[in-house]
Formats: structure tokens, C-alpha cells, sequence
């Protein structure tokens, strides 16, 4: 009995750090621009089918895990530059339409460059679990939830230690008198939409070894990894990684202990729960609108 | 008139009177509904150019009982009600000679009544026994059912005397009729069914399902029924949690792209598959030898991908009916579902096809091949 609760708690945490690390990506972007970046899916999408073609073209693993990190990251520059800065006083609702026009994009060039077979990169230490009190960790598991502590650690040194990263936090709480006093808010911008590609990639690298991957799966990511930003409180940081935890958690328990068949609907359940009881999710900010 | 004009003249009304000849014959009209996008796009793809290549390639040799081929094709989206709508339009406005296709159940069934009250051959190259059972006048289908895979497995079980075994499916329709088909032939062969768990096609993580199957008492063995990477993902989780019982797979992973995802724990693995999948292991003997490695040659030549077994059912069920229409000399569809119905000793690349009145699959449940994984690459078990 013990064994099996540990068991769908592994899996759990497992895919709830991925989640976390998509959560965070949303909470970066929503931050910087107010905007919810629906092309979130797409870079986790991205970090694992480039990391899977690096590898198959012969690349040595450290240079195509790295590459696939970079790469993504530059492709969030790349929309921030060519599809947000343009319109960037648009309405936020006219913004996340066209993050879902990108996504689009992303996936389709996607499936046409890469076709729609399944990829796999191998496990970063071999394909041997360890028992623990009668469940198995799969050694893959281990580096999805270190390197995602890693992230989530480097991210808060970044933001609290570093002036960079103090300049783009003070964006994010107020963007007119940020400029008054003399930040960037175009460069923070595109920095937030580099690093939250960056994090959605390392989160596609990780999964994949445990999950496989397709042209298609940034879809399903990205929707968790929203419920999970908003079931934390849309743009905390914290809230975004225990959000991504939680999420996590209640689909392995829900196909673990419920059925399988149930388990995606489980987390768009939630979702609507918390935006009736709420809407401001586990630990969001009380906001007030000027007005 | 000199004698060189006349014999220039001679020829002209030859070469003339041949071109009309070749012209008024009228071309054969193959007519199908494929799966060409959507979900099922893996099973329409490999058809169409299968039926693509051997008419391009029959037509290159002069056609077959002295007229060329023409196929006429649409694509359903993987949407059964579709399907019903081009097969109408297939029947009554293309008048098509027979008809091949209907990539899934769903479509097959929804087109069976129209060529039913119309009189067409009909190839269906769906899976489920549905098709073919309780037989239809007008309805074949040269290719592996669900039931089939089923029966194979559980005669390779009771070999090794297995006889309690858990059952993993997934939740798409070919999951789900190999669940039903599994569930209804497993007493036939004393096999108990102990644990009976399923997942969706799309789920990235089977460990809990297994963990069940795990902790339930008595499984001597683990059949997984699923199709495309959940398999994959399965067989992973299947070796991070330590189990080694037997692992069976149905006939949906048979492929090298399994051994390449799955990886190192693919190993020990038993899979189902068409002679087609292993071409160039048979033995130079074997009796579909020539005509799998045949097809294969031709298919990886021209589209520079590898084959699939919906390619070569496609392959089989076209090569059939032109068998049959051969035999008849005339495309009268009577007469040609007639020659279908009494094909003998067809050596496809699914196996030997005896089709009769009552059956019309006409499939041995041998002609599947059980396979192994061994030092990563499949290998027969004889």
C-alpha cells in the first residue's frame, strides 16, 4: 500500500516539476507584459525534439542539450522581436491572440521540418531505477526534480541578487516609473520572453528521456503548465512551482487511485473551480486597478 | 502509289488503329476513402501510396486485361461520416469498378450499407472483426483483426504455460476492440485475465497502471495492446519498476522506430508482425519471401521511407480484386466478387489468404509472426 502511495507520488513530482518550470515561464512573460504566452507549450515542445535531432545528427550530448536550450531561447527572442515589440501597445487580449497564432506556427514548421513520428533522447544516467521502500525511482526522475530545484533557485538569485534581474522585477510592478528611471522595458522584455523559452526548453530536454515526444505535445504541456501558473497565483514565482507541484500530484493519484481516463480532465476541473472561489489562485497578489 | 508510301501508309493506319483501340477501352475506376489526415493519417498515408505505386507501375506494363488503371480517391479525415458521403459519391458519380478502403472501422462501417444496396466490391482495410463478421455479400478484407493478435499471443502463452495474465490497453478504438476481442477469446485458450487496466493514447506515464499489475497476486505474464509510442512508454516504465515477467505485445509496435524509443528495455520484449516487418530476416525459403521483399523494394525506392504493415495491406487487398478481375477477364461486379470471394492460396504480405463464403478475412492466425527482441533488433520465434 505504502509502496504504491510512493509510487504515484514519484510520478507525480516528477511531471509537477516539468509543469513548474512551464508555470514559470508563464509567470516570467505575464510579469514583463501583462501578456499570457500560449507559446509556452511550444518551447518544452521544442527543447526535446531538438535535443532528440542534435543527438541523432551526431552531436556529442553536453553540445545538444546546451543547443537545445539556446536555440529555443533565441526563438523567443526572435517572437518577442518580430510579433509582440511591434504591437506592444495593443490590448493584452490582441497579445495573447497572437502568441496562439505563433504556437501554431512553432508546431507546424515543427511537424514539417521534423515529421510526426515520436522521438527519444536516452536517459542522462542509464535506465536503472533505485528501490526505495518498495518503489522505483527512475534516475531520470531524480535529474528532472534537481536540475528543476537548480532552475528555480538560479531564478531567485537572479531576481533578488542580480541588477538585471532587479530591473526586470521592478518592470514587472511598474513599467512607466522603471523607464523614469532609466531601465530598458524593451530589453526586459525580450529577456523575459529568452529566459521563459529557455525554461520551458530544459523542461522538454528532461521529460523527454521519461515521456518521448512529438511535434504535438507542447499543446497539453503548455495547458497544464497554465493551470498550474494559475492555481499558484498568476505571477508568483513560488505559487507557479507549487502549482506545477500540486497539478502534478493530483493527475498520478487520480489515474493512480480513479482511472487514467480521468486524469487529464482533473487539472481543467480545478481550474475553473479556482477561478470561482479563487480567482486570485494559492498565493497571488491582491491586485487594484487604477482606475 | 510506290511501294515505300504505301507501306508508310500501312503503318500510320496501324499505329492509328492501335492508339484508338487503347483509347475506347475504358480505364478500370478503383475508388477509395482513405484516413489522409487526422488521427489515423498513419494509416492512410502508407495506403495511398501504396495504391498509388502499383498503379502507376501496372499502367507503365499496359494495364491489366488490356485497359489501364485510374484511382479516384478522397481523403475522410479520419471522420467516419465522411466516409458514408464519399463512398456515395464514389458509387454514384466516379461509377467506380470497386472500391478499396475505408482506412479505420469506423469509416468501413459507415460505407458498408451504400455498397451493400449498390453491388461493389469492396476491400476494406480496416482492423476489427466487425467488418467481416457476420459476413457481408460485398464486403472483404484481406488483412490481420484484432482477434487474431489476440489468439496468436495466447497460443505462444500457453506454450510456455501461462494461464493468469494481466492486460494492459489503451483507450483509442484499436485499444479498445483488442480489449473486447482479448477479454472474449481468452477463455477458448484457459487464459484468466487477473488484471485489466488501460490507459490513454496520448499519457506519458504508465507507472501507475503497472504498479497495479505489480501488486496483484498471480500475473505470470503481461500483454499490452496499444498502438504507436504508449507501447514505447510502457515497455520504460515496464523495466523501471523491476518487472520481469514476459512481456507481449499486439501487433501495433512491430516495427524498428519501438526498439528506438523504448530503448535498452525494449529487450526481452515479444511483439506481433506481418512477415512484411521482417523482410530481410526470413528465411530465404519462406513462403512470403518474394513477395514481401518485392513490395518493400519497390515502396523504399520511391517514397524513401520505410515500410509499414497498412502499406502492405493496401498492397494485398488492391492485388486481390486484380487477381479477380484477371480470372474474369471484364470488371462485371458480380462475377468479380465471385473470383474474390473463391481466392486461394494468395501469398500477400500479411500471410496465405483462402477467402470463402463464410469467411471473407480468409487470413490464417499463424500468419503472424511472433517476434523477440534480442540485442536490440527483432528477431522470430519459431
Amino acid at each position: 500500500m505504502l509502496a504504491q502511495f510512493l509510487q504515484f507520488l514519484l510520478s507525480g513530482l516528477t511531471v509537477g516539476a516539468i509543469y513548474a518550470l512551464v508555470a514559470l515561464g508563464f509567470t516570467l512573460i505575464f510579469n514583463a507584459s501583462n501578456v499570457i504566452n500560449f507559446a509556452q507549450g511550444e518551447f518544452v515542445m521544442l527543447g526535446g525534439m531538438l535535443a532528440a535531432y542534435f543527438l541523432r545528427s551526431g552531436l556529442p550530448m553536453p553540445v545538444a542539450l546546451a543547443l537545445a536550450v539556446l536555440v529555443p531561447a533565441a526563438v523567443g527572442v526572435l517572437m518577442e522581436k518580430l510579433t509582440i515589440e511591434p504591437v506592444k501597445n495593443a490590448d493584452v487580449l490582441t497579445l495573447i491572440i497572437i502568441t496562439l497564432g505563433v504556437s501554431m506556427i512553432i508546431r507546424g514548421a515543427i511537424q514539417i521540418w521534423l515529421g510526426k513520428g515520436t522521438y527519444s533522447i536516452p536517459a542522462f544516467s542509464g535506465d536503472t531505477a533505485i528501490p526505495v521502500l518498495g518503489a522505483m525511482i527512475a534516475t531520470q526522475s531524480l535529474w528532472v526534480l534537481g536540475l528543476t530545484a537548480v532552475a528555480v533557485l538560479a531564478l531567485w538569485y537572479f531576481f533578488n541578487r542580480t541588477l538585471t534581474g532587479k530591473a526586470m522585477l521592478a518592470t514587472s510592478f511598474n513599467r512607466v516609473a522603471s523607464e523614469l528611471v532609466g531601465i530598458n522595458t524593451n530589453w526586459v522584455l525580450c529577456m523575459s520572453f529568452a529566459l521563459s523559452a529557455a525554461l520551458g526548453a530544459l523542461g522538454g530536454i528532461l521529460i523527454t528521456p521519461i515521456t518521448l515526444t512529438t511535434f504535438d505535445v507542447g499543446i497539453m504541456l503548455g495547458l497544464k503548465g497554465f493551470v498550474a501558473a494559475v492555481l499558484g497565483g498568476m505571477g508568483n514565482g513560488l505559487g507557479a512551482v507549487i502549482g506545477g507541484l500540486l497539478v502534478g500530484l493530483i493527475e498520478a493519484f487520480t489515474a493512480g487511485y480513479i482511472s487514467s481516463a480521468y486524469k487529464d480532465a482533473v487539472p481543467f476541473v480545478l481550474i475553473l473551480l479556482i477561478l470561482f472561489f479563487m480567482p486570485r489562485g494559492l498565493l497571488g497578489a491582491k491586485v487594484t486597478d487604477r482606475v | 502509289m510506290k511501294w515505300w508510301a504505301r507501306k508508310w501508309l500501312a503503318g500510320v493506319t496501324l499505329a492509328v488503329g492501335a492508339m484508338t483501340a487503347s483509347m475506347a477501352a475504358e480505364p478500370i475506376r478503383i475508388g477509395s476513402v482513405l484516413s489522409l489526415t487526422g488521427p489515423a493519417a498513419y494509416l492512410g498515408d502508407p495506403e495511398l501510396k501504396t495504391l498509388q505505386m502499383l498503379v502507376d507501375d501496372i499502367n507503365k506494363e499496359g494495364g491489366i486485361i488490356g485497359r489501364e488503371l485510374q484511382l479516384i480517391h478522397y481523403d475522410d479525415g479520419s471522420d467516419a461520416s465522411k466516409a458514408n458521403a464519399f463512398a456515395k459519391r464514389l458509387i454514384e458519380v466516379d461509377k467506380v469498378d470497386f472500391i478499396v478502403g475505408g482506412s479505420t472501422t469506423g469509416s468501413t462501417m459507415a460505407m458498408v450499407p451504400l455498397v451493400e444496396r449498390a453491388g461493389v466490391p469492396f476491400m476494406s482495410l480496416a482492423g476489427a472483426v466487425v467488418v467481416v463478421e457476420p459476413v457481408k455479400k460485398w464486403v472483404f478484407k484481406a488483412s490481420t483483426t484484432d482477434r487474431q493478435a489476440a489468439e496468436r499471443v495466447f497460443i505462444d502463452m500457453k506454450k510456455r504455460g501461462i494461464n493468469k495474465i494481466a492486460l494492459l490497453s489503451d483507450t483509442s478504438g484499436f485499444g479498445q476492440s483488442g480489449k473486447k476481442e482479448t477479454e472474449a477469446v481468452a477463455a477458448k485458450y484457459g487464459v484468466e485475465i487477473v488484471a485489466n487496466e488501460t490507459y490513454g493514447a496520448k499519457d506519458t506515464d504508465m507507472t501507475p497502471q503497472l504498479t497495479k499489475i505489480r501488486n496483484t497476486p498471480g500475473v505470470q505474464a503481461v500483454f499490452i495492446f496499444g498502438f504507436g509510442q504508449g507501447p514505447a512508454i510502457a515497455t520504460k516504465n515496464y523495466r523501471q519498476l523491476g518487472i520481469d515477467l514476459p512481456l507481449y505485445h499486439a501487433h501495433g509496435v512491430g516495427s524498428d522506430e519501438f526498439i528506438k524509443l523504448a530503448g535498452p528495455a525494449a529487450e526481452g520484449a515479444y511483439a506481433l508482425a506481418p512477415a512484411l516487418l521482417i523482410a530481410d530476416k526470413l528465411a530465404d525459403d519462406d513462403f512470403q519471401k518474394e513477395v514481401v521483399t518485392n513490395y518493400k523494394n519497390r515502396y523504399e525506392a520511391r517514397f524513401n521511407e520505410g515500410v509499414s504493415m497498412f502499406g502492405g495491406q493496401a498492397y494485398d487487398n488492391l492485388m486481390i480484386v486484380l487477381d479477380a478481375i484477371k480470372k474474369v477477364g471484364s470488371t462485371d461486379k458480380a462475377k468479380v466478387r465471385e473470383a474474390i470471394e473463391s481466392t486461394t492460396d494468395f501469398i500477400g504480405t500479411g500471410g496465405k489468404i483462402n477467402m470463402t463464403p463464410t469467411d471473407h478475412m480468409g487470413l490464417d492466425v499463424m500468419s503472424l509472426r511472433l517476434l523477440q527482441v534480442k540485442d536490440g533488433a527483432w528477431t522470430e520465434v519459431r
